[in-house]
């Protein structure tokens, strides 16, 4: 099956500098395709390196070495004023609705501000005729365009910041969080809409998620990240189902299941906290709080291989 | 009859704002056996976190309790002074927070304050207050007490700080512990930690809880029973088997029908609830549901239904109630 | 001194914006003016006081300049609210003058230096690195100096008047500004709406003047009813010292000097330029105050 590479990072890595000639090590070369058209979740705890990882990606950060392409084109090479087209291409939904909205710019300005800026429209009146359009599409009455974020409820102002997001027709959008800061029955609308869009818009969403049962629902495929590196890329279904990188199948066990008939069952935890990003264990990352753990582990870094249908960057996959 | 640790009659509070009072918890009646882990389900804005800090005593203007009665362990608390509520809370009832920076003190040593709340309420000496505090460190699961106890918040990740606040406000051996959205601001391997924690503490102490949150996937994992709030009512109550076995309200079947199944084939589309939470200035006339619900009827939009009991301890504030 | 930092929601933010009540600077003011009525007060007394000092003429019978040498140090009558001074000129018609020069030397620097101040400021507190380095390193070289004495070497240089006094005013008074534009910028920059602008490719100038500015606006109007009175003491000393405003022109900080040799026979000459002073001081802070908790987002929730 052959699929068309939308945007590729190879070798990609972020580093922010850290207190005393330190650096945080954020994103560590990390190889990551994203196809034409699909939904890659990006998933992992806080301090993983997925925001940044996904604004990296989008060079709305610029990268401390590696490359994106982007339909071939190298976007880390790129001057600010050749990259500016591509800006277009590429949107963010943010994820708390209440801080990315501008408190005092009316809903018609803040849909209005990325075809103004991008001089889509001729006229005051074509512009607002646009925004209306794109308001119906996301769900908000027109006669709302006047008013301000504050008026409105969680989960309508993440409507707004989606509307706003794919006013320039991106081809790919990442979606930070989109809706892990609103309420269970508003997150159902907003993910509905967000697959609604995709349809219609012929969208590439990179899905950065911390919720897996989100992701389930989202994404065709999935990268597991942890501390700044990949552990587990592959189909959604296959990963669910068998997972073989061992700090993924943590994560699954310890979500809350919505059944209190499981609730006496004892789960294994993951013990321990994250690792800083500043000192990251050497070897692969995770071995300080992997049960399996072998001397491998602690001493070389394990790289992303192929195995049972997907990439997977543990020495011990397979084994355990 | 179960001794009770909480039992809530009544209770209604709400703000006074310019525009009217916004009764934000309305005529809530509930009860915290001993021992027990009692669960409120809801959405944001739905009332549960006012309950939380009307217990506590932590209204403040223009937040107010307007009405009914709280008892912890027999005791009266409404109508207390600000002065006799403080001897109450942090001793025999204590708080968790979702966000543990904000109720920390910067400036100060976790442990120092953890010994602060210990020798205001119990009459023990520095060096003793010093040893229980490494003590009930080491309980909730705090490595190395002894570096923990002179490190400052900021030094600590978010999963140790809550276990701080838990040690804290276990230390003097509350009969009742509130944890208002305690694992929201966790993550997923991190919170598996916590309410693992606070179930064996509930456990070993025979000490109550109240769990607070908007997951499902908490409340099923926690709680003996469950409540489940919208706009200032409980919509429904049962133990957590029946509730989730026979939800009865359909508020309860749309919020289980959007927590997305780890198993179960993907949909193509989430069911969701439409529309958004009501005003609670504005209420509806009928049910404050109603306008969201899909199986509502003409008397839902004009008639306010009460709880009914639909099975002994299974009460649901629906007229179809028993047959969803 | 990030005032306005944005923050997630609050039980009683969520509760505003369910029971829609509004943030808009419209709103924020009426809701100060129902709740703050010192602020009011104030807020009128202000513009009484600058309505009369360009009224003086219609308001007074007297001249300002040429005083009555048979109404010398008349104690306050009829005839003289305030009394007369020693060139037998009225008092109150000196003062109400006086204002014209006191008010505008309150307002016009503290406009000047806001504007330079924000310019930098805002400059620093976008670009960052090395502007933001020089900018700030400037504007401690001019905090570290006494300001009041900047001023007097500056107007010895340049001697007195009006427009001298406006320009010595403006360069000590635009630093503390940048400063706190800066902090504001640089808070806001963090901010998920700014991102989002950059994220859609608006340009940097764009950014500043629709995000930035419009968002620092509250802690600029607040900073601004701050600054005017220190800006009308600063002159008021200037001018006491005898290098500010000259005779026979009047300014409040000028009267009270000159009426020092007569304050134990004819008090009224500097206690009523000084209660003057007192008052447009005491009115500008309570009115910073009541506009900083109407648009401080954090204390209005509280």
């Amino acid at each position: 099956m052959e699929r068309e590479v939308l945007l590729q990072a190879t070798h990609l890595v972020k580093e922010f500098p850290a207190k005393g000639h330190k650096r945080v090590h954020a994103v560590s070369d990390i190889d990551l395709t994203v196809y034409a058209g699909e939904t890659l979740a990006l998933v992992g705890e806080s301090g993983c390196g997925k925001s940044t990882l996904g604004r990296t990606l989008i060079n709305l950060i610029p990268a401390t070495s590696g490359t994106v392409k982007f339909e071939g084109v190298e976007l880390t090479a790129l001057s600010r004023r050749a990259f500016e087209p591509y800006r277009r291409q590429m949107q963010l939904i943010f994820q708390d609705p209440y801080a990315s909205l501008d408190p005092r710019m009316t809903v018609r300005d803040i849909v209005a501000e990325p075809l103004e800026t991008h001089r889509i429209c001729q006229t005051r009146e074509e512009t607002t005729r646009r925004v209306v359009e794109l308001l119906e599409a996301v769900g908000i009455q027109k006669e709302f365009m006047g008013r301000y974020p504050h008026q409105f409820s969680g989960g309508q102002r993440q409507r707004i910041g989606v509307a706003r997001a794919v006013a320039l027709r991106p081809k790919l959008i990442v979606c930070d969080e989109p809706v892990s800061a609103l309420d269970v029955s508003v997150q159902s609308q907003i993910l509905n809409l967000l697959k609604d869009l995709q349809g219609e818009f012929n969208l590439t969403y990179l899905f950065i998620s911390h919720d897996l049962s989100v992701v389930r629902f989202m994404a065709d495929r999935v990268a597991v990240m942890f501390l700044g590196r990949l552990c587990e890329v592959g189909d959604t279904e296959l990963i669910y189902k068998r997972p073989l990188h061992p700090y993924t199948r943590f994560l699954l066990d310890a979500i809350p299941k919505a059944d209190p008939r499981l609730k006496d069952e004892e789960k294994q935890l993951l013990q321990g906290e994250i690792p800083s990003p500043i000192d990251p264990p050497a070897g692969c990352r995770f071995h300080t709080r992997c049960p399996y753990a072998t001397n491998w582990c602690r001493s070389e870094v394990p790289q992303l291989r192929e195995l049972d249908g997907r990439q997977v960057a543990c020495h011990m996959a397979g084994e355990i | 009859m179960d001794e009770l640790t909480l039992k809530i009659e009544h209770l209604c509070s709400g703000f006074f704002t310019e525009r009217g009072y916004v009764p934000a918890v309305d005529d809530v009646s509930l009860e915290i056996p001993k021992g027990k882990i009692v669960g409120i389900v809801g959405e944001s804005g739905c009332g549960k976190s006012m309950i939380a800090r009307s217990v506590m005593g932590l209204l403040k203007y223009p937040g107010r309790i307007t009405g009914g009665s709280i008892q912890l362990a027999g005791k009266e608390l409404v109508g207390l002074k600000d002065r006799q509520m403080q001897a109450i809370r942090g001793c025999d009832m204590a708080m968790i927070f979702q966000e543990p920076m904000t109720s920390l003190n910067p400036v100060q040593p976790v442990g120092k304050q953890m010994r602060e709340a210990l020798l205001l309420h119990k009459s023990v000496d520095k060096k003793a207050a010093r040893d229980e505090v490494l003590r009930m460190m080491e309980q909730v699961g705090i490595s190395e007490p002894e570096k923990r106890y002179v490190s400052y918040p900021h030094q600590l990740s978010g999963g140790l700080r809550q276990r701080i606040m838990i040690a804290m406000a276990m230390i003097c051996k509350p009969k009742l512990l509130i944890a208002d959205e305690p694992t929201t601001a966790l993550d997923v391997t991190i919170e598996a930690q916590i309410l693992q924690l606070i179930r064996n503490l509930s456990r070993q102490t025979g000490m109550s809880v109240l769990i607070i949150s908007h997951n499902l996937g908490v409340i099923a994992e926690m709680c003996d029973s469950v409540y489940v709030m919208y706009a200032g009512k409980i919509v429904e109550q049962a133990d957590a088997l029946t509730l989730f076995d026979q939800r009865s309200h359909p508020y309860t079947s749309g919020l289980m029908a959007s927590v997305i199944d780890l198993e179960a084939p993907v949909a193509e589309r989430l069911p969701a609830i439409g529309g958004v939470v009501p005003n609670l200035l504005h209420l509806p006339a009928g049910c404050a549901f109603a306008p969201r619900c899909s199986r509502a009827s003409e008397r839902c939009k004009t008639e306010r239904p009460e709880l009914r009991e639909l099975a002994p301890g299974h009460l649901c504030r629906c007229f179809e109630g028993g047959n969803a | 001194m990030a005032l306005f930092k944005s923050k997630k929601a609050s039980i009683s933010e969520e509760l505003a914006s369910q029971i829609g009540e509004s943030q808009t600077l419209g709103v924020q003011l009426r809701r100060m003016a129902r709740k703050n009525k010192m602020a009011v007060a104030s807020a009128v007394f202000l513009v009484l006081l600058v309505l009369a000092a360009i009224c003086a003429p219609i308001l007074t019978p007297y001249d300002a300049i040429t005083g009555d040498p048979m109404q010398r140090l008349q104690a306050p009558s009829a005839a003289h609210l305030l009394g007369t001074d020693e060139n037998g000129r009225d008092v109150l018609t000196r003062l109400l003058y006086g204002a014209r020069i006191s008010l505008a030397v309150g307002v016009i620097p503290t406009l000047v230096s806001m504007v330079i101040g924000v310019i930098l400021g805002v400059a620093a507190g976008y670009a960052g690195g090395w502007v933001d380095y020089v900018i700030m390193r400037l504007a401690d070289v001019m905090l570290a100096f006494p300001s009041l004495l900047l001023a007097m070497v500056i107007m010895y240089t340049l001697g007195g008047g009006v427009i001298n006094i406006f320009l010595a005013l403006s360069l000590i008074e635009w630093a503390s500004v940048a400063r706190v534009a800066r902090s504001e910028t640089i808070s806001l920059k963090e901010s998920e709406y700014i991102q989002a602008a950059q994220s859609i490719g608006v340009r940097p100038m764009r950014i500043i003047w629709r995000h930035i500015l419009p968002n620092c606006l509250p802690a600029l109007i607040v900073l601004f009813t701050l600054n005017v009175p220190s800006a009308i003491l600063s002159e008021s000393s200037l001018s006491f010292l005898g290098v500010g405003v000259q005779l026979p022109n009047s300014s409040w900080g000028l009267m009270v000097n000159l009426g020092r040799q007569f304050l134990y026979n004819a008090p009224w000459i500097s206690l009523a330029p000084s209660a003057a002073i007192m008052l447009v001081v005491l009115g500008c802070n309570f009115l910073g105050d009541g506009l900083r908790d109407a648009l401080d987002p954090h204390l209005n929730n509280d």
